[in-house]
């Protein structure tokens, strides 16, 4: 599966978002690829992923895209990107 | 992960990334921009960039909105690679007075982390790093309650080195 850690540029937060994710995946034993997106590219890119990681202000800017949108508000914490990826992959 | 992508640029570490000239510790800030400034004058002071990136990062905010506060009390400054950016570099103001970002949970913002870079790799370890770091509550309240540049620089230091003996013992174990 693949999943979109969108953020504005591209470079900060949703680096932060992956790399999270990453480790959140390890521990649930799911594999997926994550892939970085800006805003700007993100509507055309969530054509192909089956998920979406962004915070609260940006998934409103997304409005609707077609992969279930989870919103992070502490991307450092290990602990919040485990439960909330746990809750979105428990429905596949 | 990250150590196979990027070659060599992406191996700056957090100390190499953040020198002391881009610490400001207990900075006063009016508002938003005044405090996101003061992370730009800092990656100015270090050689990272120049004075149009500051602009360009409180623009990134104004067009985007306050998502850069990535967690409570924490906001990430940064904008895209531009000619304004030298080299990768961080920088890290801490306010005496803390100020609302418009961040609807993670206000009021205590620490702004700067951070450029010149493309999407060379910065990746370092922010790594510091998004390590900061996740513990303990190590977060020492660096927010620092006045000693020099005592930050310590305590990211001795924070890389216990994590390389903890990688190396991984690998070992794997």
């Amino acid at each position: 599966m693949k999943i979109l850690a969108v953020c504005g540029m591209g470079l900060g937060s949703g680096l932060l978002l992956r790399m999270q994710a990453e480790k959140a995946l390890k521990q649930l034993g799911v594999q997926a690829d994550v892939e970085v997106s800006d805003m700007g590219s993100a509507r055309a890119l969530s054509a192909t992923a089956d998920l979406i990681i962004t915070s609260e202000e940006l998934a409103q800017q997304l409005g609707n895209v077609k992969p279930r949108i989870v919103t992070i508000t502490n991307f450092v914490s290990l602990t919040e990107m485990v439960a909330k990826l746990g809750e979105a992959l428990k429905d596949r | 992960m990250g150590d196979s992508v990027g070659g060599d640029g992406a191996r700056g570490t957090l100390s190499d990334l953040l020198p002391a000239a881009a610490i400001r510790l207990g900075a006063s800030a009016d508002d938003w921009r005044a405090a996101v400034r003061v992370a730009g004058d800092a990656l100015v002071a270090s050689g990272a960039t120049s004075d149009a990136y500051t602009g360009e990062m409180i623009a990134t905010v104004e067009s985007l909105g306050p998502y850069i506060v990535i967690a409570p009390g924490v906001a990430l400054a940064h904008a895209r690679p531009s000619p304004a950016v030298h080299r990768a570099g961080l920088s890290l103001v801490t306010l005496v007075t803390p100020v609302p970002f418009g961040h609807r949970q993670n206000d009021p913002v205590r620490l702004v982390i700067g951070l450029a870079s010149p493309d999407a790799e060379g910065h990746v370890n370092a922010l790594a790093t510091l998004a390590d770091f900061i996740a513990d509550d303990d190590r977060r309240s020492a660096l927010v309650e620092a006045r000693d540049v020099a005592s930050v620089r310590h305590q990211i230091a001795a924070y890389e080195a216990r994590e390389a003996v903890r990688k190396r013992e991984e690998e070992v174990i794997a």
